[in-house]
């Protein structure tokens, strides 16, 4: 009698859901281990200007490049700057470019997503029929297109790809709602009066969470693989910020004579890869994604 | 099936066209003139290259003689080489960045339907686990980064294989697709084992094993054919990966192909040639696209319905 009360009041909680989640998660050693990479990385980021053994502008040129030492730990190249200190401010600008332009992406999607699958009807299919459209354009071309057109600005990189990224988050958000808007609990909110946005925001959102956040999570990393792919094509991030796109294509013009330019930039890009990728694998598990019939 | 596919060529057009008109006025609005950061020319010469290049007459006047040209399959002369078409220009790299693309994809399906398969068969052993982790790693490894260290271990460290060119050295081939080809192998290693999974889980599998079929024909012959549909819907979206993949490949190893030409074009700003490339690298992803679609349509009826059915 007393357990099936605890039982009653935990559900009541309505915690235990995103509890188990969170033990499941804990158990994927791969995917904690990509959590306590990234949180690193992020920590490292926000405190890389009281961290980072070096000035961000300081040149050596009589010391050129060098390879690791104990003075610089991952070596200094052509202009004698210290590597390490490179890595760590173009760290901050791929990270920041995946967080944001995944945000735009994410508030984009999530709201058409929303709007259409709940709406339904005409205003739905021509809402999707669009997505559909913009889904079958090679954005990739369009993207450098744009940086090219409009030239080679970090805001505009953060809408262009954000503006790429929203479309997929739109298909499932819209059909989250769609299967939850027949839900009991969607009816009883909208016979006691609660208006459209206040339901969508209040009862639809929040229920359609799990499969955002891990869509969120896989967003990322690809986000951020664009922004590198631009930077080494010379149409992304702008000397003299740097980003680790950036980095590996100096690299790879001196890795001769410097290979430790374009393997430690690289070792950092695919960690964080890497580390974004397992945590999102680790969160679909743990939220029960595909098992919740997305 | 005939319906199913009239829909997507339907579906197509549009598309097309909003690719066309979208790039035009893009590239219009671009700031400066093709000819303003060149050094000063005679007005009358100004005058008749504008008029060449039909820059005189009304926007709207110059879009429709575009669309002219292109219902023509005439993609216009280019601005930076006068006395180039873009057609010569795009039809000398098409070849190139084909045959690269062509390597590439033949490596990725290789190798990863072969790593795919073998880690379905043994799900949660050792078998399953290092061809999925190399996969991981191939999903993280972005080409920009592989191909250079490619180039510096095989290229320059061991001096087995020529680091540049294409078709000059016997072997110079062999690292471009393979960078190319890797990110692709991991994504269809990936989709061919999860594919397997589901479809040998199933009972006419397990009918085939109680009939006394040998394993290797329970794959090859009942599995596979349902369990590498994933594969071959990814092979469309993989086709324009492969384009845009070819821009930083080409540009590595120095590859006179389709995406250099692309990047070279962005980078000098020869406007037409930008035009040109991309409406035809957008109407050939498009055009794989829907191939895929078919394929993947003819292989599981029940997707033909779904798609086809009416709603979206």
């Amino acid at each position: 009698m007393n357990t099936a009360t605890q039982v009653f009041d935990d559900a009541e909680k309505g915690s235990s859901l995103w509890h188990d989640a969170w033990l499941r998660l804990r158990k994927n050693k791969l995917a904690v281990f990509g959590g306590g990479v990234l949180l690193f990385m992020v920590v490292v980021a926000l405190l890389t200007p009281w961290l980072a053994p070096y000035s961000y502008e300081a040149q050596n040129l009589d010391l050129g490049a060098t390879p690791p030492s104990a003075a610089h730990w991952l070596g200094t190249d052509i202009f004698g700057r210290d590597l390490l200190t490179q890595i760590m401010y173009g760290g901050r600008i791929s990270l920041a470019v995946g967080f944001i332009a995944t945000a735009v992406a994410l508030l984009i999607g999530v709201t058409w997503g929303a709007i259409a699958g709940y709406v339904g009807g005409r205003v739905d299919a021509v809402m999707m029929r669009l997505v559909d459209i913009l889904y079958a354009l090679p954005f990739m071309i369009f993207i450098v297109l744009l940086m090219v057109v409009f030239g080679r600005n970090i805001l505009l990189l953060f809408l262009a790809i954000g503006a790429v990224e929203w479309l997929t988050m739109a298909r499932i958000m819209r059909s989250q709602v769609q299967s939850l808007r027949q839900q009991e609990f969607v009816e009883a909110a909208v016979s006691v009066g609660l208006s459209p946005a206040a339901i969508i925001r209040k009862h639809v959102v929040p229920n359609a969470l799990g499969p955002i956040i891990v869509y969120t999570t896989l967003t990322i990393p690809s986000v951020m693989l664009l922004e590198a792919f631009l930077s080494f094509l010379g149409l992304g991030i702008q000397p003299p910020a740097t980003s680790w796109g950036l980095l590996i294509s100096y690299g790879a013009e001196t890795m001769e004579e410097y290979p430790w330019l374009l393997i430690f930039p690289g070792c950092a890009l695919t960690l964080t890869l890497f580390s974004l990728n397992f945590l999102g694998d680790g969160l679909r598990d743990a939220l029960d994604v595909r098992g919740s019939k997305d | 099936m005939l319906r199913f596919i009239l829909m997507r060529v339907l579906q197509a057009l549009p598309v097309i066209f909003v690719v066309i008109t979208a790039t035009f006025f893009l590239v219009r609005s671009a700031p400066g003139g093709p000819f303003d950061q060149e050094k000063v020319v005679i007005p009358e010469v100004k005058k008749a290259l504008e008029a060449q290049y039909r820059l005189d007459l009304p926007l709207h006047e110059q879009y429709f003689a575009y669309l002219g040209d292109l219902a023509q399959g005439d993609l216009g002369p280019s601005f930076k080489y006068p006395g180039r078409s873009v057609n010569e220009i795009l039809f000398s790299g098409l070849p190139v960045t084909a045959e690269l693309g062509l390597y590439a994809l033949m490596i990725a399906l290789i190798i990863g339907v072969t790593a795919g398969v073998v880690a379905s068969l043994r799900p949660n052993t050792a078998q399953d686990y290092v061809p999925m982790s190399l996969a991981m790693i191939g999903i993280c490894m972005p080409s920009f980064l592989l191909g250079p260290l490619l180039v510096l271990v095989f290229g320059i460290w061991l001096d087995w294989l020529p680091i540049t060119g294409w078709g000059d050295i016997p072997g110079d081939k062999i690292l471009p697709a393979l960078t190319l080809g890797s990110a692709y192998a991991a994504y269809i290693a990936r989709l061919s084992r999860a594919g397997m999974l589901e479809i040998l889980s199933q009972d006419y599998i397990r009918t085939a094993r109680a009939k006394g079929l040998p394993e290797w024909r329970v794959v090859t012959q009942h599995a596979l054919r349902g369990g590498l549909i994933p594969v071959i819907a990814f092979l469309g979206p993989a086709f324009a990966g492969l384009l845009a993949g070819s821009f930083v490949v080409e540009t590595i190893f120095q590859i006179p192909g389709l995406g250099r030409f692309y990047v070279q074009a962005a980078f000098n700003r020869d406007y037409t040639m930008i035009l040109g490339t991309t409406v035809f690298l957008s109407s050939l992803i498009v055009f794989f696209n829907l191939v895929s679609d078919i394929i993947a349509a003819w292989l599981n009826p029940r997707l033909r319905h779904q798609l086809s059915g009416g709603g979206s």
